[in-house]
């Protein structure tokens, strides 16, 4: 799990699952991301890498458009997820967001009971006919967030008292529930330690089989562990994406490999 | 003559403080290490002096016309005050202190001009004593400041336990003042109850205070059943808080989650102004604006609407109280952490199901609190009620009728001729005392509340 990725996953023949062309995000003045390009491949885990400041979060952020809620922040370019474009003015953010879950870097329970934080999509989306199908869908959810072992005695119990790592897979498990066909992931990992940081990364790649993951991170060890895909991003530049592999052992641009051998950050 | 010892106290402190500096300068000077620094070491001596000394002056000006009134009287020629009662033996002393400060009317008794001199001969005395005693008390401690300076001696512990003790003093002058103000209410609510059975007041439906206080004077038997009183100031709340809770709160959601940036830098300003106006405007709307356009509407329906309603007092008691809820609910609402509106948006909620589910609940502790204490505000409020409520106090739960409040009945009852030891008067102790408790324990129990939710929100 915690090798290189699997060699026998070529990521290359898989589906396109989200397209960005020439994505621009201003932030008032502030030119934030310039001019990407990507290609986000169908059930794998695509990890964004970069220096604090560098706009792989904005990025993120406006795969389910999370930036519109932000006033001052513009997107232009086109981003496309199974070839519709998820900008265009017929698009309710809303749906879209039942579509393209995401996770955050601080746990952020709801001050809820557990069961309520998974039930939480579910319900505002009418998922569930009855309380059995809500029962069955929440189940599902937790044992995707491999939590349900832990919580499975104590579903009325509010989220905000598990611990960290729990709360991450709380918050992952509730993402999940809405049957997301991607999820986005913002340093899901920096607010835990090492030992919830492990299981929180073997989640990711169970994940992987049903969903695109898309990843921000800091860690590198976490992006070549995790991710089959990683693209380098720098001061609101796309610097370099390719195979997790080749970024890491062999990369083409010159600030990409001060980047990963530790010499820019 | 009256500002010569605090005048005495503040130099002696400033001395004080000096003299301890420049000692514990000139140790340093030496090259011997000091555990505290100078500053603290004046700054004890300058605390050491200023905390005693002040004490004792207020304590002396506290007492100070006391003793002197019982040496004056002790004074006077044996008998003078045999056989006499305690208001006579008062008004005596009234009139003495008045031909003392000058003030003669009418020719008085020999004895009294002679008590006056005494008593002015007494106030110089103790004036002198006084500044003496501080004078001496100051010198003292500044010379005992002194000996203390050493290289070794804490000066900067000592400065922290007085300090500390300061803040604690200060901290407790709240709970001191609202002891005062239980015991000066409970006092006169003890002599009301001694005239009125406790059963009647709590429990009778008839108010009618206007019991004659002169022998002569035309009134009424007098009933003191408060349950109408109560019953008036509960419609008025509620009318205010039906009014208040739900504008205040909508507006608070508004602000805080749909307003533009435009609109919401405009509409807080105003509720802020809102919040600063004087309850005796809000009165004057009432009575001016509110009750004859309520009036003229009910003509038009066929209602038979009262002059004063507490529709009126209630409504614009309810528009008072809007800025106060919707800027505790806003407080509350903007205190729940961002992550938290992130994490519905992200599963695709609406800002409306956003605001219902997860803002809503998280910040109900805040907003129950702040609706409580807006209940308190309510019950206590009196400008609004006395300008725009009624007198006469009515069992009914009409709010098209006139009714009145408590804090009515407690102006009307100490406007106008009052003695102390009439009913009429006393009822008026009898009804704050009321409501004391009942805004005691609204707000107790909206600290409670705050706190139980706030255990399992965190």
């Amino acid at each position: 799990m915690y090798d290189a990725p699997n060699p026998a996953t070529n990521v290359d023949q898989q589906d396109i699952k989200i397209t960005a062309k020439g994505v621009q995000v201003y932030y008032g003045e502030t030119h934030a991301i310039k001019d990407v390009d990507v290609n986000i491949v169908d059930r794998a885990v695509t990890s964004f890498i970069g220096p604090s400041g560098c706009g792989k979060s904005t990025f993120l952020r406006c795969l389910n458009r999370m930036n519109d809620t932000i006033d001052i922040c513009r997107v232009e370019g086109d981003i496309r997820i199974d070839g519709d474009d998820i900008y265009d003015k017929r698009v309710d953010p809303v749906q879209l967001r039942a579509k393209v879950g995401m996770v955050f870097q601080k746990p952020n329970p709801f001050p809820k009971s557990i069961y309520d934080n998974v039930a939480y999509g579910p319900r505002i989306h009418g998922l569930a006919k009855n309380k059995a199908d809500l029962d069955v869908i929440v189940e599902r959810a937790l044992r995707r967030g491999a939590i349900w072992d832990e919580v499975k005695d104590r579903l009325d119990a509010p989220g905000t008292g598990l611990s960290g790592g729990q709360q991450q897979r709380l918050c992952i498990a509730r993402a999940v529930a809405t049957e997301p066909e991607v999820l986005l992931m913002d340093e899901p990992c920096s607010a835990l330690d090492p030992i919830a940081t492990a299981q929180v990364e073997e989640l990711i790649d169970e994940l992987r089989r049903d969903y695109t993951v898309v990843i921000v991170t800091h860690s590198m060890q976490q992006a070549a562990r995790v991710s089959q895909k990683t693209a380098f991003f720098h001061l609101g530049d796309l610097v370099e994406y390719g195979e997790t592999d080749q970024i890491f052992t062999n990369p083409k641009d010159e600030r990409t490999e001060r980047y990963v051998t530790g010499r820019i950050g | 003559m009256g500002m010569l010892p605090f005048a005495i106290l503040l130099v002696a402190a400033i001395v004080g403080y000096m003299i301890n500096l420049q000692s514990a300068r000139a140790i340093r000077a030496d090259g011997t290490k000091l555990h505290s620094l100078s500053g603290f070491h004046g700054l004890f001596s300058a605390l050491l002096v200023l905390v005693p000394v002040l004490t004792f002056v207020l304590l002396w000006l506290g007492f100070e016309g006391a003793v002197i009134e019982s040496l004056m009287f002790a004074s006077l020629p044996t008998g003078t005050l045999d056989g006499l009662g305690t208001g006579e033996v008062q008004l005596i002393g009234a009139e003495i202190r008045s031909i003392a400060g000058g003030r003669v009317f009418g020719t008085p008794e020999d004895w009294k001009l002679a008590a006056a001199d005494r008593l002015i001969a007494y106030e110089a005395w103790s004036d002198w004593l006084l500044i003496a005693a501080v004078a001496a008390l100051s010198v003292a401690l500044v010379l005992f400041a002194r000996s203390r300076v050493a290289p070794e001696y804490r000066a900067r512990q000592q400065v922290e336990k007085i300090t500390t003790g300061l803040m604690i003093f200060c901290a407790t002058v709240a709970i001191f003042t609202t002891i005062g103000i239980v015991f000066a209410l409970t006092y006169e609510t003890f002599k009301f109850f001694q005239m009125v059975p406790l059963s009647e007041f709590l429990f009778g439906t008839s108010w009618e205070p206007q019991i004659p206080i002169r022998e002569d004077q035309i009134a009424a038997e007098g009933a003191f059943g408060a349950v109408p009183v109560f019953l008036g100031t509960i419609v008025i709340a509620t009318i205010a808080l039906t009014v208040a809770v739900p504008v205040g709160l909508l507006t608070a959601i508004y602000l805080n989650e749909f307003a533009p940036h435009a609109v919401r830098s405009v509409i807080k300003p105003i509720l802020e102004i809102l919040a600063g106006v004087p309850t005796v405007v809000y009165g004057f709307f009432a009575i001016l604006v509110v009750a004859p356009a309520l009036r003229e509407l009910g003509a038009d329906l066929g209602l038979d609407v009262a002059s004063n309603t507490a529709l009126a007092a209630g409504g614009v008691m309810g528009v008072m109280l809007i800025p106060f809820i919707s800027s505790f609910a806003d407080d509350a609402l903007s205190a729940v952490p961002q992550s938290l509106r992130d994490g519905a948006l992200a599963l695709g909620a609406t800002r409306g199901e956003m605001m219902m589910n997860v803002l809503f609940p998280a910040a109900i502790p805040g907003i129950v609190g702040g609706v409580l204490l807006a209940v308190s505000r309510a019950i206590g409020e009196t400008m609004i009620v006395v300008m725009a409520a009624g007198l006469i106090a009515r069992m009914t739960i009409n709010p098209l009728d006139s009714v009145t409040a408590v804090t009515v009945q407690i102006v009307t009852l100490l406007i106008g001729d009052t003695a102390f030891d009439s009913p009429k008067t006393l009822a008026a102790f009898a009804l704050g005392m009321m409501l004391f408790l009942a805004t005691l324990v609204i707000n107790v129990f909206a600290l409670r509340i705050v706190r139980k939710y706030r255990e399992i929100y965190d």
